[in-house]
């Protein structure tokens, strides 16, 4: 149940005091509200849980993590290699 | 996707694997700790792809499966009512309570909806002030800041017809729980990903420091988990037990501040009763006093019906997500299951396991294997299981079946 969605706001605007959001998802668009997410801003990413936004997608950090993923994977192309 | 496809690589996936299996040394038992982590290992078989000598015990982490038998019929009794518009997340809907559950409720005529955020419950409240509005706030500390965000929109706009029905759970309190059982197996925990997106994850810091096992924040998607995997046993072959983030596009240390001002300012903690664990102190939120007012009538007057029958009020469950937390819990210490269904499903498992290690088909009844039967349904014998039993003429077995 605990699943977030990454997707990318589109605009923001305020109903009824708070700061909803139209993200993107894939081909799906839905409201969202950004109101955890003050920093956020359309273009960004974010994770978003049951209608919320819960946390801004750390683009530098994700392609990193992916990065070490894809070298992890040469070395192990080479060492398959070697051996 | 974005931020999803990338982490679904096939190809990267093997690499994890093929480094798994090269690093690992020992057996080791990890636990995934939240439901939605333990639906991607086995969406895509990932718990197959792992070397034999690490086991993955699935954690008690879904809210849906934990939530108490009582709260189900609490919730029952009011989406019954007439005056009454029920809103909760599709998941609870099926969920036995001791005497129906809410969708049989709903076709009895009863106002159940499903909704997609407990902002769409406000809505409700607004467009039929003529009608009580009670949302289901089940969930862990992911589901609580936007659920007390809707409890915290109704009181600013004054709306009285709104209410709570509050089952929320926290995840440190049942680790804590497990890692005090003196037969507890679990040697590292993948620490669920969104929960300390809110929370952080100084919490784990705490218990990796006091129980001497290592944690790994881990995220959703295969290539996530698989990474975790690597890293959690990366640190039990050198013998530490840190809190490692894997999960860092989406996790800081310090969670997401915002969200928790407004959810403390909403709840507090609370003992809560996990279904098939009991009950755990500190271990969920409610409504603090202010917010009184958002309980649902019922909550604080009716005392729980006593269930129609023994059997279902032992009724142990799980949905379909993940795995039951009460059997989660008996693997993680080692305990042999007591009802019959749950060995079965104990030995089936046990069986994939044999079959993936050595690569032999087996049964464990010879007589099924016997008579090329080894397969049977998910809920136990075949039908030609059944009959090939009764022609044995064994009077005792006929009896049972």
């Amino acid at each position: 149940m605990c699943l977030a969605i990454p997707g990318k706001i589109l605009d923001t605007e305020e109903i009824a005091g708070i700061r909803v959001g139209r993200v993107q998802f894939g081909g799906v668009t839905r409201k969202a509200y950004l109101d955890y997410v003050p920093e956020a801003v359309v273009g960004d990413y974010v994770m978003v849980h049951v209608g919320f936004a819960l946390s801004k997608v750390d683009q530098d950090e994700a392609a990193r993590t992916y990065e070490s993923m894809r070298v992890m994977g040469l070395l192990e192309a080479e060492l398959g290699g070697a051996e | 996707m974005k931020f999803l496809d990338e982490y679904r690589d096939p190809k990267l996936a093997q690499t994890l694997v093929a480094d798994i299996r090269r690093h690992v040394t020992r057996p080791w038992v990890l636990m995934e700790i939240c439901g939605g982590q333990t639906h991607t290992l086995m969406r895509y078989g990932i718990d197959n792809l792992l070397p034999p000598e690490v086991e993955l015990v699935h954690g008690p982490g879904c809210p849906v499966c934990v939530t108490p038998l009582e709260m189900i019929d609490k919730a029952v009794e009011i989406a019954s009512r007439p005056d009454v518009i029920f809103v909760s997340y599709g998941d609870m809907l099926r969920v036995p309570g001791s005497a129906r559950d809410l969708f049989q409720v709903k076709a009895a005529g009863g106002d159940v909806r499903i909704a997609y955020s407990p902002m769409d419950a406000v809505d409700l409240a607004r467009k039929n002030p003529d009608r009580k509005v009670v949302f289901f706030a089940v969930g862990f500390e992911t589901t609580a800041p936007p659920n007390a965000m809707a409890v915290w929109q109704a009181k600013r706009e004054g709306l009285t017809n709104f209410s709570l029905l509050v089952s929320h759970v926290l995840v440190p309190p049942a680790i804590r729980l497990l890692l005090e059982q003196p037969r507890n197996r679990v040697q590292g925990f993948i620490a669920p990903g969104h929960v300390c997106t809110v929370m952080g994850y100084s919490e784990y810091e705490e218990l990796a420091e006091r129980y001497h096992v290592p944690f790994v924040v881990g995220g959703f998607e295969p290539l996530d988990l698989l990474e975790a995997i690597r890293m959690l046993v990366a640190q039990l072959e050198e013998g530490r037990f840190e809190v490692e983030n894997q999960y860092v596009r989406s996790v800081t240390r310090v969670g997401n501040e915002a969200a928790r001002q407004r959810m403390f300012e909403v709840f507090e903690i609370a003992d809560r009763k996990w279904r098939g664990i009991g009950e755990i102190g500190q271990s969920g939120y409610r409504l603090r006093e202010e917010y009184a007012d958002f309980m649902p009538s019922a909550c604080s007057t009716s005392r729980p019906r006593a269930p129609r029958s023994r059997r279902s009020a032992s009724r142990r469950w799980s949905c379909r997500a993940c795995k039951n937390p009460w059997i989660a819990l008996c693997s993680a210490l080692g305990a042999r299951p007591t009802t019959r269904w749950a060995r079965r499903w104990y030995r089936a498992r046990a069986r994939a396991r044999r079959t993936i290690a050595t690569g032999v088909t087996t049964s464990s009844r010879p007589h099924c294997r016997r008579l090329n039967h080894g397969h049977r349904t998910q809920y136990g014998m075949s039908l030609a299981a059944h009959l090939h039993r009764s022609r044995a003429a064994r009077p005792r077995l006929r009896r049972q079946t």
